[in-house]
């Protein structure tokens, strides 16, 4: 079985919802769509309080090179285009809309039929996935776009398909791997196109057969496409270990994928592009797991972008009361929320609550210079080091050590007997050197 | 016996006299002439190296000195005008007295002001906790309380209030702005430390709408512009929701912190009024 060489967790898989079917949650009475959902320059709003809109209309337009369009999730009426709270309890720019029905934008195919012929050319594809503002799914959101323009000098050889899933409790991808195959395999093979690539490997870790079995199934009407069940190890769904994993080749440091002959996208990803390019469809719809040990029902939700979280969680059954936080993401990589109302983004993969037992952080003690970290760390870094370092505003030396390497996954957190908050002061030093690194080009 | 004590002696003696005559060489060649009024300069400032004058070092700040023959817009915080003047007079330059000055927190969210609504319990950097949230009280602006300015303070001059969470600075503050640097959020200010130390700043730097800013803490800066239309003086800019008093230009009246309906505008080491007794801010801010 394959897997990644350097490093790597076991954290507890508590994969509770992954027999939850994918249910479509009403639509929301009032939805509030964050400009800036993706990674790059926020989009521009095209609408103005007062405008009526109908779902799947471009209501705000990413003019840069990376930057992503944003459509109404909903039709209804612009209450403001205004500076809300998000997840953070910072204040940002949002379209907030007031839900009337729920009228589709012309042109847009809603039914479920399958549609597996795609006629369209390379750069007509390019274009439209990025009309549709896909953007990548796994949680990082970079604009998908981007990734299929290869640059000058650069060629694809593989497509990789990202299905790992590993961050513990979430199943949203599981899900729609198991729902929606045959469309995840219609946008592999259109994104192929689009890269001009004839090899497409989808990496599965083991701990889903069932989606595993499911795809081997239906491989022969899709020429190119292969799976590969990895071994069971967290951050294997990070694309650099992701592609040591699947084709054993090494990303160098501060590198992209293209330069080893690689486009990673996510299965969520393929899927918005089959709906991008065979139904003219935007992305303003994803599924999110909604999980926690004391929840009623952890759901896999088809989420209309901008619901808010609290609604999710009257959904799945209401609050347990012994709630004592709530994650956007998994557990690994998550960000607890420190406002409810937060609406759920293009990259919200999961929300998962924790009981006030398991909310808390372990105690802090001093270094005991286990070097578990170091075992541990999938890019060979070496956090205790970075930390330390960080701590002491040393960013040079940081810049010495590769600070910018590390993906923060939290592996060195999730491993520190003495509880010691590593990826707290390696994520203030990758700040702090990025700046100091900007700053000397300019 | 004697031959060879005679020997040693004289090869010693002569190795070490080849050696002195090549050390004098080099050390002549290889010379560096500094003036010397570097080092007068050097021992009159009061070696904190805190770097308050802007330069790297107080040996760095002789330097420009002597350099530049002149002690335009040089000011040693910590050495204050007494050790400026004894420079210039050493010198035998022209220094212009600076005001004495003091770090100021404009802040009050306390716990009991801004409520915390979530808990924190990561790295307590305030640098790390500014990036990643608002702060447990909610206001984008205020203190988080995790003390980077205590960390970065030379001079044991700012400790943490431990029943508010809010930093204070002690009267031996002597300027050196490294806890100005050090705070993510620009909440310290270096401001005049006004007769008999007594000041009057606007304790808050939310610039938000006001309903929005008294929602997270109460005696935030709710831009009602009070303030400025009871100040005589043109002291009070108005600016983004919020006041901003102008230490050159108040006279420290004490009319505008009665009018504040939030209690924002704070009044320090002053007696207390003789008319109004303190009742008044107590009530307010309980």
């Amino acid at each position: 079985m394959k897997t990644f060489k350097l490093g790597g967790v076991h954290p507890p898989e508590n994969k509770i919802s992954k027999q939850a079917a994918i249910q479509e949650l009403p639509v929301p009475e009032t939805v509030s769509i964050p400009i800036s959902q993706h990674l790059g320059v926020p989009a521009n709003p095209v609408v103005k309080k007062g405008d009526t809109v109908k779902t799947g209309q471009l209501i705000a337009k990413g003019e840069a090179f990376i930057s992503a369009n944003i459509h109404a999730s909903v039709s209804g009426t612009v209450q403001k285009v205004d500076n809300v709270p998000d997840t953070s309890g910072y204040r940002r720019k949002a379209i907030i809309i007031k839900t009337e029905g729920d009228q589709w934008e012309e042109g847009i195919d809603q039914s479920k039929d399958l549609i597996k012929e795609c006629g369209l050319s390379a750069e007509e594809i390019v274009k439209k996935i990025n009309e549709k503002g896909i953007v990548g799914m796994g949680g990082a959101t970079f604009p998908s776009h981007v990734k299929l323009m290869v640059p000058q000098g650069g060629k694809a050889e593989y497509l990789i398909i990202n299905g790992v899933e590993c961050e513990p409790y979430l199943t949203s991808d599981h899900r729609l791997m198991l729902e929606k195959a045959e469309e995840i395999l219609t946008g592999i093979r259109i994104q192929m196109k689009a890269l001009h690539v004839e090899k497409a490997i989808i990496g599965i870790e083991n701990n889903k057969p069932d989606a595993i079995a499911h795809i081997r199934k239906l491989l022969p009407d899709y020429p190119g496409v292969s799976v590969q069940p990895l071994e069971v190890k967290y951050p294997q769904g990070a694309e650099k270990q992701l592609i040591k994993a699947l084709i054993n080749r090494e990303v160098p440091s501060g590198k992209l994928p293209i330069e080893v002959g690689c486009v990673v996208h996510n299965v969520g990803t393929a899927y918005a592009v089959y709906e991008a390019v065979q139904k003219n469809k935007p992305l303003i719809e994803r599924v999110v797991t909604i999980t926690g040990k004391s929840l009623k029902q952890p759901s896999n939700f088809l989420t209309r972008i901008g619901t808010p979280v609290s609604t999710l969680i009257e959904a799945a059954g209401g609050m347990p009361e012994d709630t004592g936080k709530v994650v956007n993401g998994g557990p690994m990589m998550g960000k607890a929320l420190s406002n409810l109302e937060s609406p759920v983004t293009k990259g919200t993969s999961g929300v998962l609550l924790f009981s006030k037992q398991e909310s808390h952080r372990k105690v802090v003690h001093n270094c005991i210079r286990c070097s578990r970290c170091t075992g541990i760390c999938p890019m060979g870094l070496e956090p205790y080091l970075l930390a330390l370092l960080a701590d002491h505003h040393r960013y040079e030396d940081c810049e010495d050590n590769h600070i910018m390497d590390c993906m923060e996954c939290g592996s060195c957190l999730y491993i520190c007997p003495s509880g010691r908050p590593l990826l707290d002061h390696i994520r203030n030093g990758k700040a702090e050197t990025g700046k100091m690194i900007r700053s000397r080009s300019q | 016996m004697n031959e060879i004590t005679l020997i040693s002696v004289i090869s010693l003696g002569s190795l070490g006299a080849i050696a002195a005559v090549v050390l004098y060489m080099v050390a002549q060649k290889f010379k560096v002439i500094e003036d010397p009024r570097i080092d007068v300069v050097s021992d009159l400032l009061p070696g904190a190296n805190c770097g308050g004058c802007g330069y790297a070092g107080c040996r760095a700040l002789a330097e420009e000195i002597v350099k530049k023959e002149s002690m335009d817009g040089m000011n040693c915080p910590p050495g204050g005008n007494e050790a400026m003047k004894e420079i210039a007079s050493a010198l035998g330059l022209e220094t212009t007295e600076q005001d004495p000055t003091i770090a100021v927190v404009r802040c009050s969210g306390s716990k009991e002001h801004a409520p915390p609504k979530v808990q924190y319990e990561g790295a307590m950097t305030c640098a790390f906790s500014h990036s990643l949230f608002a702060g447990e009280g909610g206001c984008p602006h205020g203190c988080l309380g995790c003390g980077d300015c205590v960390e970065s303070c030379d001079f044991d001059a700012i400790y943490m209030d431990e029943t508010t969470g809010l930093p204070i600075v002690k009267d031996n503050c002597v300027s050196c702005g490294a806890c100005v640097t050090a705070c993510p959020r620009n909440i310290i200010e270096i401001r005049k430390r006004g007769k008999k130390d007594r000041r009057i700043f606007v304790s808050c730097i939310n610039q938000e709408k006001g309903g929005i800013a008294r929602k997270n803490c109460k005696v935030a800066c709710i831009g009602c512009g009070k303030c400025v239309k009871e100040c005589k003086f043109d002291a009070i800019v108005f600016e983004n929701n919020l006041a901003y008093i102008d230490y050159n230009k108040c006279t420290l009246c004490r009319k505008c912190p009665p009018v504040c309906p939030t209690n924002a505008i704070h009044e320090l080491n002053f007696p207390p009024k003789k008319n109004r007794p303190a009742a008044k801010t107590e009530t307010t801010n309980a």
